[in-house]
């Protein structure tokens, strides 16, 4: 049983290694996708470091600075660079603690979307029969509701916070991940590796996991990259509207909401966490398609 | 043959839709408290057999497969529930903030084909041209762009800084425009109201913009790719070579099959256009579906909520079947 797990890992992660470095070399002639991967770097270490960098409390204001502009402009204070909100938050603090709303529920929702969609998707496909039947079905009546109005409807029944947050968008994404998975693997499984690993006697689990997974997880890996940055949008459309995260945690959507009031005195309140979100999304996508055009040619726009 | 064919995706939408219905209804049941909890929750003085007598009136007493049966049969029927807040039948306030929606949807529609089609076209043709990289670095900042946000620089630049196009509503409140279907723009021409329908025009232009501008840059992008691959294929040389005129290869034995691709992308953007809407909606103060929804949420009036989103679900399950039934019209080849 140990030999069964062993081997075929070892010369996984073996292979994996060797993936690895292929991967950085090819990365080098994708300039754009190398780009946009040190952009979400970046973010990454705001996100981490937030309370380091933070000059000010995100949360906590001086009423005295309400509504100073950015520093570069006209009676800007070179101690708010971004400039303040209305209850005198320094914009740039609530920018650098919002990536953390923005990244979390991104890569959490994209992670479980992933595991789950990918789990079911391998197990519907390699089985088939009524497993197959009932996830395909509920694949198929999740596909009926257009993304953020199934969000909102959820959140309009759970209530606002974090973790619902994350479960409303997770409770229609792993469907993606789903039919990805059950294509491929549809297709993995009549091939000849599989009835080899079948006829040395080795159990479903394993031929599912060490001998299928490896040679599928390349389009899973560009797809959650692709789908990460709808997440973000999606979070941050969420909470824009006021169904997201609690009003006092930054996050980016809910302070371009906050902003909306001061659009044609301070346009910066709004105006810069948009941008933050462009800037993030757009890394993410340049370098989700170099990934796709190294990992999965197949499904590459020209 | 392409009729039955035609049928048969037509009764394939009837369980999806009794499906989505269920799932709204467990959504419901999933809720913390029943509904005459929540809905009492801020009024005092309510006795328990006020609150009796209201969970008879919504079947609340029964049990809960009688409960999805009648909510089932009122669904069908039409009868979305009455409004807590405003208590007037879900139903009436739906089909009053449709038009807006529909309008607006339209708009978006339109902006987004009328750019993205010359522009795929152009960038395919044109492959690698300055035009084709410019479009397509825009396309991509298009589907990388939060519309809440396009709509607010929208606003900043053509409201505020040029001062040509208005911030909010749906049209001025003094050109007297007779209300007929709901539909300004048609209204306006109807009753030959020029200046609504300036007005009109003038109200939709930028909520369009916003709405459509990812429809926009997620067609071109497909477009352009599925145009450049035809192009390359034989019978493409093939029209070339007996003389045919250059726009005409491109037009009609090019466009034509790249369209097919572009129609079902479409499709699936119908979604992202129906969820965009609030969204819009809420920055541009539109009186349409979505502003209802947003507020009904934060009301907590959950018989309109569900209406709401009930309603989205079919429109999309509805659009989604034109866009199949259309597919067969483009490409006779094609079995639903």
């Amino acid at each position: 049983m140990i030999a069964h797990i062993w081997y075929p890992l070892s010369i996984r992660i073996r292979l994996l290694g060797r993936g690895l470095a292929e991967f950085l070399r090819e990365l080098r002639g994708h300039p754009s996708a190398l780009i946009g991967g040190f952009i979400v770097l970046l973010y990454l270490a705001a996100a981490l470091f937030a309370p380091y960098l933070a000059p000010h409390d995100p949360e906590v204001g001086d009423p005295r600075a309400s509504l100073t502009p950015p520093a570069w402009s006209a009676g800007g204070n070179p101690a708010y660079p971004l400039g303040t909100d209305f209850q005198g938050r320094d914009i740039l603090s609530r920018i650098i603690f919002g990536s953390r709303v923005s990244l979390g529920v991104g890569v959490v929702t994209v992670a479980i979307s992933a595991f789950v969609g990918t789990a079911l998707g391998c197990v519907a496909g390699y089985y088939r029969g009524w497993i197959d039947g009932v996830l395909s079905r509920l694949a198929d009546l999740l596909l009926a509701w257009p993304f953020l109005i199934f969000a909102i409807g959820v959140m309009a029944f759970l209530g606002p916070g974090l973790s619902n947050l994350i479960a409303a968008l997770t409770f229609k994404s792993w469907v993606e991940f789903f039919r990805l998975s059950r294509g491929e693997m549809l297709a993995e499984k009549t091939k000849e590796y599989v009835d080899a690993a079948r006829v040395v006697g080795q159990p479903d689990l394993i031929i599912i996991v060490s001998e299928i997974l490896p040679n599928i997880v390349h389009s899973i890996l560009v797809l959650a990259t692709l789908r990460m940055g709808y997440m973000i949008i999606m979070e941050a459309s969420l909470s824009f509207l006021g169904l997201g995260v609690p009003p006092h945690i930054p996050a980016w959507g809910s302070m371009v909401n906050q902003g909306r009031d001061f659009l044609f005195v301070a346009p910066w309140i709004s105006t810069l966490p948009g941008l933050a979100i462009l800037v993030l999304v757009l890394s993410i996508n340049l370098f989700g398609e170099g990934l796709r055009d190294i990992l999965d040619p197949r499904l590459k726009i020209e | 043959m392409r009729a039955a064919k035609v049928l048969e995706r037509v009764l394939i939408t009837i369980p999806i839709m009794l499906g989505v219905a269920v799932m709204v209804f467990i959504f419901m049941r999933l809720t913390p408290g029943d509904p005459v909890d929540i809905m009492m929750g801020e009024m005092v003085g309510i006795s328990d057999a006020e609150m009796e007598a209201m969970r008879r009136e919504f079947n609340l007493d029964k049990p809960i497969h009688v409960q999805l049966w009648l909510f089932l049969t009122d669904v069908l029927r039409g009868d979305l529930g009455t409004s807590f807040v405003k208590r007037v039948p879900v139903a009436e306030l739906i089909l009053a903030h449709l038009p807006a929606t529909i309008e607006l949807a339209v708009g978006a529609l339109f902006f987004g084909l009328a750019i993205s089609i010359p522009i795929g076209i152009l960038s395919a043709v044109k492959q690698y041209s300055i035009l084709d990289r410019a479009s397509m670095a825009g396309a991509f900042l298009g589907v990388s762009m939060p519309s809440f946000w396009l709509g607010l620089i929208l606003i900043l630049f053509f409201s505020v800084k040029l001062g040509v196009l208005p911030v909010q509503g749906r049209i001025d409140h003094d050109v007297g425009l007779q209300e007929v279907t709901g539909f300004y723009v048609l209204d306006s021409i109807l009753t030959g109201n020029r200046a609504a329908l300036v007005s009109a025009l003038r109200h939709l232009v930028l909520p369009s913009v916003t709405l459509g501008a990812t429809l926009a840059a997620i067609v071109a992008r497909v477009l352009r790719s599925s145009l450049v691959e035809i192009l390359r294929a034989d019978y493409i040389t093939l029209a070339r070579a007996k003389g045919q005129v250059e726009f005409l290869v491109i037009m009609k034995h090019g466009v034509r099959n790249a369209l097919i691709p572009t129609v079902t992308v479409v499709g699936l953007q119908v979604g992202a256009l129906l969820g965009g809407n609030m969204v819009v909606e809420t920055v541009f103060g539109w009186p349409g579906l979505g502003r209802l929804v947003v507020s009904a949420i934060f009301n907590r009036d959950f018989p309109l909520v569900q209406g709401a989103v009930m309603t989205y679900a079919f429109t999309y399950v509805i659009a989604n079947l034109l866009v199949d039934v259309l597919y067969t019209y483009l490409n006779p080849k094609i079995t639903l």
